[in-house]
């Protein structure tokens, strides 16, 4: 992943790789919005139509008055023709306000597709990461996930809204300006055309070199917030190893590089303007020049000239505007690419056949010549055997990446077996639907995941529809009654995003309410006490003996004191059992699990 | 906003070239409409006579015309005129001669037409064409008079244009420059001010809104720079530049610009208040927004375990749709900003030509002029415009301003001593706490309460507790990280307060609980700090730290890339290379403050027992939590809510120590204990 989509920034410019395929795409999924969208089309080039009118109207007000003018010169007592002049003043205003209501109303349509667009795509976004497999958030991290639902889809909203309306508008004053060119004079318009290829040019190289210096910058952004966002976090060791000066150095280095594309990036973004207004002035003069000359030959009319110079001035700029609608375009299909590509991930495969009846499970569970990778080449699990009567405790011990915890994915079918295969109650796993499956499981994870909701809600989360009665229930049998009402607010305290203001050992007994008020059939412990401290191990410990009571359980641990009482104990080294037993046979036995439990106490 | 004054300082010279550069760019911008009501009134409707005088006159009537003359007059006609082949012609005359001619010649036109009711301006005019029919009606060129006129003016306009274009050119330059510079000298001092941070800094502005703070808040000001620079001096110049010249044509039309400013101002007032504080709210439900998202995302196996997908997407649906509404809402008061801008500005223009009708009508006005004032009217509106979206650019940038301020400004707790004592050149490391009391800013209760101990050099000292007991706290006291607040911590005899920060800390190895390592290579992260450690050394480090297979896992060796933050290894991988950091140091006393926990019991009891043999004289203090990893130390501290409870060997502890025998036997079973 580059660094720069690290950082959730949308580069500049950045182009789509497939344009023609996403485009159809996004068109396709736009179609449902064809109607509205028809209308903000045909507003939007209303809107721009009628303006367009104006300046010839308003020419011809011109030449009325400037006949007047003349007239006098001739004859003081002839005057200027006021009715006629009011006339088109009115329809002008008539016009002008037509074209206003057509506008707003052209985006008070499209900034509801474009919204609506990015409300959907972002449920879509939701749904979709429910039934992705969970392969695929290993290989990605929840940054990218979190850029596409924020960054790219607003890009994609945002960018919409411009794309399809300038690209609209700017058509229409282009055509409609020059028609009215042409109906005022055609050698006029060569001339003012002659400036167009000439601002083109410029516009291009001043883009083409400019987007240059813009892809530098947001590198050299990318290094200085990663050089910061680094420093920052790394504070104490930092000061520890007095590595602040070299750390300077460095920065300063980056921070150099990205002074130095920084100021050109925006120096030549900025030499746009004055450019295309320097051009412009050049067709302007050429054109009051020929103007006069045929206005002296009387071929055409003062209001004309007048009428003309405003539209070369209106033609410049839809002319940039429609080389930039190239750039908004590619960032639109850009992000929705990026938006299509995540939600034509593979998905897990579909158990709609499977049948759900899974009500009374005893918990019977049989591991048959298991073998997992996470990816081919890294094999987990070798060759797992293993079985498991109902009621009966299990703890797995082993080694750091002996496939403790895979064993674990695999049976709630996180994960699907490569090969081998895994029987809860004599039929295989993936026989049940995966929702029925895994409502016979109940968990409790190292990482003690709770959400940013009151702690009733949190422990309701085991089982949504339970009532407060019931979830208190389970609150007391999981210790969490007896510090609950030491809490601010009690159960309705709601917990912070990393719901810092409960310890650890709290929320660790949280989640085993969460567990016990699920009432699975099988328990899975997974470090569940790790991180905690020996005595609150002891409330916690207490509280899982519940849990586990009458159920068929899994624990994993490090600490072998939680796990010498297991009915069976799984010893895992590299993918395989390689020793099976209780505590004291294993010891008996003086060999891996011999070796690993008193190395724990090795003088 | 004020309180970054400081960093506009280096540039002030810079920035009053670009006032000085603006001010250029507007004059011309300004002057282009008038050579254009030039171009209209003087090129086309007066076919380029500048002056109502005769270029050419016939023998005939140049005698004719004698007739009607002064005597003064007379003289002053034979003085412009001279004949060439009985036809006079114009001389070069200087402005006074010109005018006067002009003046003579308007006087005999009146005369012989008669029209004296007519008032002066109409005169003038009906001066210019006759003159001009007459010219014509001799056989003068008057296209070539046109064209020559016209080219001139326009050349004119050429070069106003290309001077305010370069004008302008040159005030992007100076403000990309101002603006990057600003940015980056922002960037350094804000780094290098967090880098002097001590702890306490730290937790009071957090981590995370330290890094936007240097981040984006910087760019905001570095936006703003740009935009100040080429709009805030730009918009008022050309602003009062405006209404002056709109002044010079019609003051009487003045209230029309008036108005439409007003306009405009309460319009973008209106919708400004309306939306600003949804904009608040908005940023609030895209942060909730990313939470449910962040949740699901970290909380992916426990959704999926509970069945609760369907619950977690309504819980998401709930948070867009509140920001679709709310987003659609602002976007629709916006998107009634542009249409409402241009039907002011055009509304402008229509009344302009109707009032600007009637002052022609009544010769109070040229059409040129009106066309002018037109044009200065929309220049004046515009720069009202950018001055508007100016206030409510710089409200935001300065909230940005204040926080950088903020980090700037504020004092750093822990310095380096005013007058630093040396550390004894053949001191051993001996530690002393001694009455050692310490409390977290704002906290009521003390973390440590009278700690007093001695690490004797060269020996091992373990320290448990149940979590909050204080153990992480005393460790961090000892680099300074924090300041205890009475008692004394000594090494050698010398208070630690008395050493220089840099060599205090240059004499401790620090392992703390989550390490975190740096972009760049095994090897880097290794001379962190230290640029001259040896190979041997190195390796001496990694076979100590149990790292040796990190290394050897890819041919790269020492050199295998580290990604930032050392995000490429894992928790355990991380872990033992920041031990074998801080070993390649060759602290005098070690500090590991829990640094073992992310080990499986094998590694952690390999690393324990290399770290004994290799590094004998080193002082250790180990923090752990489980019993065993301390179990073999010389002396075991043992902490309870803040308190040293217990102090001595294990089998000592075992007898004399309750909360340590309990904390021992929740791990281990009484056998093995012994």
């Amino acid at each position: 992943m580059s660094e720069k989509r690290k950082h959730g920034q949308v580069a500049m410019g950045e182009k789509p790789k497939n344009f023609k395929k996403s485009l159809k795409r996004l068109w396709s999924y736009l179609s449902a919005y064809k109607i509205k969208i028809i209308i903000v089309v045909i507003f939007a080039a209303a809107s721009a139509g009628f303006g367009i009118v104006g300046p010839k109207l308003l020419g011809k007000a011109t030449t009325r008055l400037f006949q007047g003018v003349m007239g006098r010169m001739v004859d003081a007592s002839v005057g200027i023709d006021f009715n006629y002049i009011s006339g088109i003043l009115l329809t002008l205003a008539g016009l002008y306000g037509l074209s206003a209501l057509f506008s707003y109303i052209q985006g008070f349509v499209m900034s509801g597709v474009s919204m609506q667009v990015s409300y959907n795509m972002r449920n879509q976004i939701i749904q979709k990461m429910n039934r992705m497999p969970f392969k695929y958030f290993d290989e990605t991290n929840h940054g990218e996930v979190l850029s596409r639902i924020t960054n790219d889809v607003d890009t994609v909203s945002n960018t919409l809204n411009q794309s399809l309306t300038q690209l609209i508008t700017s058509a229409t004053t282009v055509i409609g300006v020059l028609v009215m060119m042409l109906s005022i004079s055609g050698t006029m318009t060569l001339v003012a055309l002659l400036s167009i290829p000439i601002s083109m040019i410029l516009v291009m190289m001043i883009i083409k070199n400019s987007q240059k210096y813009f892809k530098g910058q947001q590198a050299e952004l990318g290094h200085v917030n990663g050089h910061i966002e680094e420093s920052f976090s790394g504070h104490i060791e930092i000061k520890a190893f007095g590595a602040e000066a070299e750390r300077a150095e460095t920065f300063d280095g980056y921070n150099n590089a990205l002074y130095n594309t920084s100021w050109k990036a925006q120096f030549l973004s900025s030499m746009m303007m004055p450019v295309i207004n320097i051009v412009g002035n050049l067709s302007y003069v050429a054109v009051t020049v020929l103007g006069a000359t045929l206005a002296t030959r009387r071929l055409i009319e003062v209001g004309d000239i007048q009428a003309f110079i405003q539209y070369v001035r209106n033609f410049t700029q839809p002319i940039g505007q429609l080389a930039n609608v190239s750039n908004i375009l590619q960032q639109t299909v850009a992000a929705a690419e990026r938006v299509f590509e995540f939600l034509d991930e593979a998905e897990e495969i579909s158990d709609a056949e499977a049948d759900a009846v899974t009500e009374d499970v005893k918990g019977h569970v049989v591991f048959k010549n298991v073998h997992f990778g996470y990816t081919p080449e890294r094999v987990v699990i070798n060759n797992f055997s293993a079985e498991v009567a109902p009621g009966q405790k299990v703890a797995i011990v082993g080694p750091t990446g002996a496939g403790k915890t895979t064993m674990v994915k695999l049976l709630m079918r996180f994960y699907d077996v490569q090969n081998g295969d895994i029987l809860l109650d004599n039929r295989n796993v993936k026989s049940y639907s995966r929702h029925g499956l895994r409502h016979q499981f109940g968990m409790v994870l190292q990482d003690t995941w709770l959400y940013n909701a009151s702690i009733m809600e949190n422990i309701r989360y085991g089982r949504l529809d339970a009532t407060d009665e019931e979830v208190i229930e389970a609150a007391k049998s999981a210790h969490v009654d007896s510090f609950v009402h030491t809490l601010p607010g009690g159960y309705h305290m709601i917990l912070n995003e990393d719901a810092t203001n409960v310890s650890q050992g709290q929320k660790q007994l949280i989640t085993i309410a969460r567990a016990i008020l699920s009432d699975p059939k099988v328990m899975i412990l997974d470090e569940a006490t790790s991180s905690v401290d020996t005595r609150t191990e002891k409330q916690i410990q207490s509280a899982m003996l519940k849990l586990m009571n009458n159920r068929t359980s899994f624990i994993i641990a490090h600490r072998l004191s939680t796990i010498r009482d297991a009915d069976l104990i799984l010893v895992m080294d590299k993918g395989d059992i390689v020793e099976q037993g209780n505590h004291e046979t294993l010891i008996a036995q003086n060999g891996f699990y011999y070796d690993l439990y008193t190395s724990q106490f090795a003088k | 906003m004020t309180k970054l004054m400081k960093f506009v300082k280096p540039f002030t010279l810079l920035l009053i070239v670009a006032i000085g550069l603006l001010y250029l760019q507007v004059t011309a911008e300004l002057a282009l409409p008038d050579y254009m009501s030039d171009m209209v009134d003087v090129g086309i409707q007066e076919s380029g006579f500048e002056r109502a005088v005769f270029p050419v006159i016939e023998g005939d009537d140049f005698l004719d015309m004698q007739a009607l003359l002064t005597d003064s007059e007379k003289d002053l006609w034979r003085l412009s005129y001279i004949e060439v082949n009985s036809m006079y012609e114009l001389q070069d005359l200087d402005e006074a001669s010109l005018s006067a001619l002009e003046q003579s010649t308007v006087s005999i036109f009146a005369k012989m037409t008669n029209a004296n009711e007519v008032d002066e301006a109409t005169l003038m005019k009906m001066t210019l064409a006759g003159i001009v029919t007459y010219s014509e009606s001799i056989g003068v060129d008057i296209e070539s008079i046109q064209r020559t006129y016209i080219l001139g003016v326009g050349g004119k306009m050429l070069l106003l244009a290309l001077l305010g274009a370069v004008a302008s050119i040159a005030v992007g330059f100076i403000a990309a420059r101002v603006a990057a510079g600003m940015g980056r000298n922002l960037r350094k001092s804000v780094f290098e001010k967090v880098s002097k941070f001590s702890s306490y800094e730290m937790d009071r502005f957090t981590t995370a809104s330290l890094i936007t703070r240097s981040t984006n808040d910087i760019t905001q000001i570095q936006n703003l720079m740009v935009m100040m620079i080429r709009m805030l001096f730009y918009a008022p110049l050309l602003g009062v530049g405006g209404i002056l010249k709109a002044l010079e044509k019609s003051t009487s039309m003045s209230w029309i610009i008036a108005l439409a400013v007003l306009i405009l101002l309460g319009l973008v007032i209106l919708i400004f208040s309306i939306t600003m504080p949804k904009f608040k709210a908005i940023q609030k439900m895209v942060d909730g927004l990313n939470r449910v998202v962040r949740e699901n995302l970290t909380g992916m196996m426990v959704i999926r375990a509970f069945n609760t997908q369907a619950f977690e997407e309504n819980r998401f649906d709930v948070a867009n749709k509140e920001l679709t509404q709310t987003n659609l809402f602002v976007n629709r008061i916006m998107v009634f900003l542009f249409p409402a801008m241009t039907v002011i500005m055009n509304g402008v223009t229509l009344i302009i030509v109707w009032i600007g009708a009637k002052q022609i009508d009544a010769s109070a006005m040229q059409v040129g002029d009106m066309m002018a004032f037109m044009q200065y009217a929309i220049q004046i509106i515009m720069s009202f415009l950018m001055l508007s979206m100016m206030f409510i650019m710089v409200p935001r940038a300065s909230v940005s301003a204040a926080r950088i301020a903020e980090v700037l400004e504020s004092e750093v707790q822990i310095l380096d001593p005013i007058k630093p004592k040396d550390l004894k050149e053949n001191g051993l490391g001996k530690l002393e706490f001694n009455q050692v009391s310490f409390k977290y800013p704002g906290a009521e209760e003390e973390v440590l309460k009278d700690i007093s101990f001695t690490l004797e050099p060269g020996t091992f000292t373990g320290v448990i507790g149940s979590t909050g007991s204080g153990k992480s706290s005393l460790v961090k006291l000892i680099p300074r990280f924090y300041e205890f607040s009475s008692g004394e911590i000594s090494i050698d005899g010398t208070s630690i307060q008395d050493l220089k920060l840099a060599d205090l800390r240059a004499m401790i190895g620090y392992v703390p609980q989550r390490s975190l390592l740096f972009q760049g290579t095994i090897e880097s992260n290794l001379k962190l700090g230290h640029k001259n450690v040896s190979t041997d050394l190195m390796d001496q480090a990694v076979r100590i730290a149990q790292a040796k297979d990190i290394v050897e896992a890819s041919s790269d060796g020492m050199q295998t890339q580290v990604s930032q933050g050392g995000a490429n290894l894992s928790g355990g991988q991380k872990q033992r290379l920041a031990i074998a950091r801080a070993i390649a140091k060759k602290p005098k006393l070690y500090l590991f403050d829990d640094s073992f926990s992310a080990l499986d019991f094998k590694t952690d009891s390999n690393l324990r027992h290399a770290l004994k043999e290799e590094l004998e004289t080193a002082t250790v203090l180990l923090v752990a939590q489980r019993v065993a990893s301390i179990k073999n130390a010389d002396q075991i501290l043992v902490l309870d809510e803040g308190q040293l409870v217990g102090q001595g060997t294990h089998s000592l502890l075992m007898e004399t120590c309750s909360v340590y025998r309990e904390i021992a036997l929740s791990q281990l079973n009484v056998e093995e204990l012994s």
